[in-house]
């Protein structure tokens, strides 16, 4: 039993923090709410409640993965850089804008779509190649660096979309409509979840094996540990800082425009969607391993609808949500929690190795 | 009697389930010195930062000076006026010397106001007094690790404290730093203080101490003064068999040039120039070494022939092939392994797994690596290899290095650097904080190398280190080579001292 509990002890150490958090927000729903049972119903199980809202869960996880796995990648190589933001709504924009301009070569539908994809995923890496490069030719600071270049982003495509490609007859600020046959297809009944998830939840392993199973990814994971060692055994830090941030950028572009393609179909985003931010917290969450990223995502996603049914439905004020998400996650990033029950199971085990029938072997 | 420190049957379990003290039980006099020994993962260290607070034991007492404490922290300690000098030091590394001096007992004026006079005057008095010598105005981050210990011990004595702890105070030091430290300690025993000394350099334990405790596997095996043990028995104790001292034997055959160093000067960031036009090679086959207090250009030296640093002016010519400029890699790749002095900050990253540490020179070539793709089935058959081969102390190379000790930190920086067949061999201080027994071990790999016609670079502040395996011998002495000594046998450590220090100086 208690070899059982050191071997899964993270993810017990997990559910224990979620159940805790489950049951403050109980408590702060019964405090603040006149009908609490409905409450906790709605925040608990509403995102289970229909078809519909757990297919929600599933869209909203899937630009979260994206951006988690753009955040984690340079976050392993200890650069922070936090601009899967800006670089997710800029590929998106410039995706979006290529998409209309190449819509005249009337392309078959998958070679579209593919190209499409294709060109906003290298956007994406061309705009983590920007600070990447800074950082690494002039010891730019990355934190500084990327927030600003999430303003430029904002600008730039906001412009390019307002400017050039702005459906007029549309009654809001929104780009033309994407042709038809580029969509990415939505193929659960009574639910938007497209083929972006899919390629989500492949992007997910790719990652993952990136990171744990190829020299580059070695090499990244090293210069995070320690810069000095990387450089003292040959490792080309330059090289890492630069592909690291490029790399990032290739899954934030790639998520960006799968969004626009699977789910509005046309760029209509007037402020910076967030995804970038809810990035971080999931590459915090999953310790920037991107298969421990998607459950947090999907995670994230759920306690996101959640609070959305609550907010719809009971007359808890939408703060509040925002509150009992945040201690939720507070917990669960918590390190050191239940560190000291583990450690006591760890010395009660080891002990009875060394010490056998109470005497020194 | 009264034990000034007295450990009760103590226990400590790390984490990962490490049995580090195995009912430890120990009584430290009054107005003593007291060396404890052991192998690497004795557990020495965890005992000294059970007694400093900075580990909790799951079992047993602690008494100091009668009363039973109970430490939470090292303020607790601190408290009970104990300091403690660590193993791997304990400095905020962006801060100055004296911002880490006054770090903690920052005197002050109407208790608000950093009195930074009053602490000057007091360093500048403890200076004078302890015969200390350290640069105040700069970083931590820009020091040799010479000075940085030099920084730490006189941290410590700066806290007025009656229980001392130095866990491997000397493992960067030369004789004659070793011996003023010596000189404050004894003056220390004879003002009342009770020292707690660890060290691996046995030489020293007999220098010093009064009584020597051995510890092995986590227990203690005995207790006796020192008059009652020779080195050789404390050895024995402690590894379980004899160990040589004795130097190698002389090269058989030294072939042609491999290392040329010529007209190489170095002028750092701050335009000080730490390298004056130095001039040697290393041959097939020799082993020379560079002796030197650290901090004399020992440090830039070997940062500019292994690439990490590209020179002022000068060659350096590997196979007649000028290498400067060049990156580490393609140095590496020419054969040149390199066992860095500061091990914490370029040998090892801590916190990754111990097999990934022993592949970071190697990783991208085959069969560790095909196309990219990392191969662990090979990657985890050599690293169980090494570590069996080089008797490193772990449970798994899963483990981070972080959980090993000290001395074992050493063995699997050494083992990756040895086991690539190398050409070159740049080794500082190789056998730093390393047991009598693997000592030998790695003096043994490195004589092996030589004697496969490998060229090594042996430098090290450690004079028995330099006079037990060095074919030749550069002295060096603010930036200059300032002698050369070609036969070694018959060189004792008195006949370098004046060089080193610069008193003396050769043709
Ligand atoms: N932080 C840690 N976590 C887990 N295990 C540890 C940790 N620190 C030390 N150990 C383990 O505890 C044992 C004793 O280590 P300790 O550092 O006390 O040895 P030591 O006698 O000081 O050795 P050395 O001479 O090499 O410094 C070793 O097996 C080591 O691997
Ligand atoms: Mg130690």
């Amino acid at each position: 039993m208690e070899k059982f509990v050191l071997k899964y002890f993270n993810l017990i150490r997990t559910i224990i923090a979620i159940l805790i958090g489950f049951a403050v927000s109980v408590l702060i729903l019964v405090i603040v709410s006149t009908s609490s049972i409905e409450s906790i119903k709605y925040l608990f199980l509403g995102p289970f409640m229909s078809v519909s809202r757990i297919g929600n869960i599933v869209e909203l996880a899937t630009p979260i993965i994206f951006c988690g796995i753009a955040i984690a990648i340079p976050f392993q190589a200890s650069q922070f850089n936090v601009g899967a933001e800006g670089t997710f709504f800029i590929s998106a924009a410039f995706g979006t804008a290529f998409a209309l301009i190449i819509q005249k070569l009337n392309l078959p539908g998958f070679i579209y779509i593919v190209l499409v994809l294709t060109f906003a995923t290298l956007f994406g890496g061309f705009w983590g190649f920007i600070p990447g490069y800074l950082k690494a030719r002039f010891k730019a600071n990355m934190v500084v660096l990327t927030l600003m270049l999430n303003y430029a982003a904002y600008f730039l495509s906001i412009y390019l979309i307002n400017y050039h490609f702005r459906d007029k007859s549309a009654g809001f600020l929104t780009s033309y409509r994407l042709p038809e046959n580029i969509f990415l297809k939505q193929f659960v009944p009574n639910t938007r979840i497209h083929i972006g998830f899919l390629i989500a939840i492949a992007s997910v392993f790719i990652a993952y094996y990136f990171l744990y199973h190829t020299t580059l990814g070695y090499e990244i994971r090293m210069v995070g540990f320690n810069f000095h060692f990387a450089k003292y055994s040959g490792i080309d830090v330059f090289k890492v800082i630069v592909l690291s941030s490029v790399i990032g950028g290739l899954f934030a572009g790639l998520g960006g425009m799968a969004e626009v393609m699977g789910i509005h179909r046309r760029f209509l985003w007037q402020s910076l969607p967030g995804y970038g931010w809810d990035g971080v917290v999931v590459a915090i969450i999953g310790k920037n391993n991107p298969i421990l990223i998607m459950f947090a995502s999907l995670f994230l996603a759920y306690l996101r609808i959640g609070g959305r049914v609550l907010n719809l439905l009971s007359d808890v004020p939408f703060e509040m949500v925002g509150v009992i998400e945040s201690i939720i996650i507070l917990l669960i990033t918590a390190e050191a929690f239940l560190e000291n029950v583990k450690y006591r199971i760890t010395v009660k085990e080891a002990e009875k190795e060394v010490f056998k029938n109470g005497s020194l072997s | 009697m009264d034990a000034q420190i007295s450990v009760r049957d103590i226990v400590k379990v790390y984490p990962n389930g490490v049995v580090a003290n195995k009912k430890v039980s120990l009584d430290i006099q009054e107005k003593t010195i007291h060396a404890i020994v052991g192998e690497n993962g004795a557990g020495k260290t965890t005992l000294t930062k059970i007694l400093f607070g900075l580990e909790l034991p799951q079992e047993g007492e602690i008494f100091v000076k009668g009363k039973k404490v109970h430490f939470r922290s090292p303020i607790d300690a601190i408290k009970m006026g104990i300091g403690m000098v660590h193993q791997h030091f304990m400095l905020a590394e962006n801060l100055t010397v004296f911002e880490n001096l006054i770090l903690g007992i920052e005197p002050t004026k109407f208790k608000i106001f950093l009195d930074k006079k009053t602490a000057k005057e007091k360093i500048l008095k403890y200076i004078e007094k302890y015969k200390i010598d350290i640069p105040l105005e700069k970083k931590i981050k820009e020091l040799p690790i010479g000075v940085k210990q030099r920084v730490e011990i006189f941290k410590a004595l700066l806290r007025d404290v009656d229980i001392l702890i130095l866990d491997e105070p000397t493992a960067v030091l030369t004789p004659q730093e070793a011996e003023v430290l010596f000189e404050s300690l004894r003056e220390l025993k004879n003002q009342g203080e009770t020292i707690i000394f660890i060290s691996h350099k046995l030489k020293e334990i007999k220098a010093i101490a009064d009584v020597i405790t051995i510890m092995r596997d986590g227990r203690v095996i005995s207790t006796n003064s020192n008059e009652e043990l020779t080195q050789h028995d404390i050895a024995r104790l402690m590894v379980g068999r004899e160990v040589s001292f004795e130097r190698v034997e002389e090269p058989k055959e030294i072939g042609k040039v491999v290392l040329t160093v010529k007209n190489l000067t170095y002028t750092n960031s701050e335009r000080i120039k730490v390298l004056k036009n130095i001039n040697f090679e290393v041959r097939e086959g020799e082993i020379v070494g560079i002796a030197g207090v650290e901090g004399n250009g020992q440090t830039e030296l070997v940062e500019l022939i292994t690439g990490l640093k590209t020179p002022t002016e000068g060659e350096i010519r590997l196979f007649d092939e000028n290498i400067s400029g060049k990156s580490v890699r393609e140095i590496r790749t020419r054969g040149l392994v390199h066992i860095p002095e500061d091990r914490m900050k370029n040998g090892v990253a801590e916190k990754a797994k111990l097999k990934e540490n022993l592949i970071s020179d190697r990783y991208y070539k085959p069969p560790f690596s095909n196309k990219g793709a990392l191969n662990y089935n090979y990657i985890d058959s050599e690293a169980n290899r090494l570590v069996k081969d080089f008797n490193i102390i772990t449970q798994s190379i899963e483990n981070p290095v972080s959980s090993l000790s000290g001395g074992n930190i050493q063995k699997v920086i050494v083992t990756r650097e040895l086991s690539s067949n190398p050409k070159v061999i740049i080794a500082s201080q190789p056998a730093r904080g390393i047991d009598v027994g693997s000592e030998e071990l790695v003096h043994n790999f490195i004589k092996e190398a030589r004697d496969k016609k490998c060229a090594v670079l042996l430098v090290s502040a450690d004079l028995d280190e330099i006079l037990k395996l060095s074919t030749r011998v550069l002295v060096i002495y603010n930036g200059e080579i300032v002698k050369s000594f070609n036969e070694v046998s018959t060189l004792r450590a008195e006949d370098l001292g004046p060089y080193m220090l610069g008193v003396k100086r050769g043709d």
